[in-house]
């Protein structure tokens, strides 16, 4: 490459960088990890604005958020949370929309132990399932929703371990200390196939759908940086990314 | 207002999975700190910074490498399923061998002040009586030490009731099996419960508290540790 074509959008970038520059500080529901560190450096090279997340479970986000945590951004792992924050007064209205649509998987560290009709479930002769906590994360509420469809619900529960959240719930399952683990297809998903393991990815039909809502919160108000990542994640870039990591939008 | 069942038997599960560790850690416990008091071996240090290590190490250091260790692919859970037990994680015997590890110094600390304390003369005196070594311990040593094993039973067992990054990290939240108390607690304050979970933590703080108090009032000298 010829160095005058590189130094332009070096010049560009670094301009945009020093002239208009702010930052948004971002709490994001911890089964986003991955597509929004993808997202955030895309987000820097294209608006020079920076975006930092923190990540963890929606629960607790809320309450630090309620108790006066300075996030000015909250990319939520459910639509309540952001629902009830707009309620009280704590995030704009106007901002809130959804980011993604959220795909349940059933999941296992050994290649060939799930199959395409989650079969392993009905024989029921693994020791443990991870989920997460059903009444802290909107993945752990949806998986009981399907296993209650299913009529399994009351075979299974004895083989509950339960995640904080959606992160850790993998992580049971990654260890292998939990065979089967129902996860965000986002956490298994690399480049638009199951990375390794094997899975059985949840029609959308068996459970109330996972709708993940994006808003500005208070703090956020008028700070360039939100308003742009806001509109940023409605472009096609970063829908392509969110795509590619499993969810719908 | 007031507990629900859940609440009881998270309470009840704590106290079993505390009084199952701190007997276990006096008997692993005691062997240990008679070691660290009398040798004059080069593995002091290193065994004695061993036995300190949870002092200093965070939770998830420790949850971390229970976790994986114990799991069906780690030495330990190897060890484990050629026995036939299957894996630790999830398991209320899993718990007890995390908080025996991570209680550990709280117990051998205090019995190890109190060997040494005791000094070389009173068993001499024993030994010229012709006692045996085994005579000499239960009849000069822990009478002697008694002080030193009450501190320890205390603070095994309130440290064990305060645990909660490595039972979060190995347990699962499993009700009545690994669901103790403290994980209660932040599964109350997580769902925004809050008033549950000022009934269980205010508890917890007035037990606590209890506790020590009892410990520093009835036993001066537990007061070294």
């Amino acid at each position: 490459m010829h160095p005058n074509r590189l130094i332009a959008p070096v010049l560009t970038l670094l301009f945009s960088v020093s002239a208009h520059a702010a930052e948004v500080s971002v709490a994001v529901a911890a089964n986003f990890t991955a597509p929004m560190n993808a997202i955030a450096a895309e987000f820097t090279k294209d608006t020079g604005h920076i975006a930092k997340p923190a990540f963890g479970a929606t629960g607790k986000f809320y309450a630090q958020i309620k108790n006066g945590a300075p996030f000015q951004m909250l990319l939520s792992a459910d639509d309540e949370t952001p629902a009830r924050l707009v309620q009280e007064g704590l995030a704009d209205p106007a901002s809130r929309f959804t980011y993604a649509i959220g795909t349940l998987v059933l999941w296992s560290a050994q290649p060939g132990y799930v199959d395409a009709q989650a079969s392993v479930l009905k024989k029921n002769q693994f020791n443990k399932l991870a989920l997460a906590n059903p009444k802290l994360a909107p993945y752990g509420k949806a998986a009981v929703e399907v296993l209650t469809g299913m009529g399994l619900i009351d075979a299974v529960t004895p083989k509950f371990v339960q995640g904080e959240n959606i992160a850790q719930t993998f992580q049971f399952a990654s260890t292998g200390n939990a065979e089967l683990g129902f996860v965000a297809l986002s956490q298994v998903m690399k480049d638009g196939k199951i990375a390794n393991g094997s899975a059985w990815i949840v029609p959308a039909k068996l459970h109330t759908p996972i709708r993940q809502d994006a808003v500005i919160l208070a703090a956020g108000k008028g700070n360039a940086a939100a308003e742009a990542l806001m509109k940023y994640l409605k472009g096609d870039k970063a829908k392509a990314i969110i795509n590619s990591y499993g969810y719908e939008i | 207002m007031g507990f629900s069942d859940a609440d009881l038997a998270a309470i009840w599960l704590t106290l079993r999975l505390a009084g199952v560790t701190t007997a276990l850690l006096l008997l692993v416990g005691t062997p240990i700190a008679w070691w660290l008091a009398r040798t004059r071996s080069g593995w002091k240090g290193p065994v004695g910074a061993v036995v300190a290590l949870p002092l200093v190490l965070p939770p998830t250091v420790i949850g971390f490498y229970l976790l994986v260790s114990m799991g069906p692919n780690g030495p330990v859970g190897q060890f484990t399923q050629s026995l036939g037990l299957g894996v630790l994680p999830f398991t209320f015997a899993g718990l007890v061998v995390a908080s025996v590890f991570y209680s550990l110094p709280f117990v051998v600390q205090p019995l190890q002040n109190a060997f040494e304390a005791i000094g070389e003369r009173p068993l001499e005196a024993a030994a010229t009586l012709r006692a045996s070594p085994l005579d000499t311990f239960f009849s000069v040593v822990l009478p002697l030490a008694r002080p030193g094993y009450l501190t320890a039973s205390v603070l095994g067992f309130a440290h064990t009731v305060g645990e909660f990054g490595v039972v979060l990290m190995i347990g699962g939240n499993i009700p009545g099996v690994t669901r103790v108390v403290s994980v209660q607690i932040y599964d109350h304050v997580e769902a925004l419960e809050y008033a549950e979970a000022h009934w269980l933590a205010a508890t917890m703080l007035a037990f606590s508290f209890l506790v020590l108090l009892a410990l520093y009032t009835l036993n001066p000298t537990g007061r070294r540790r």
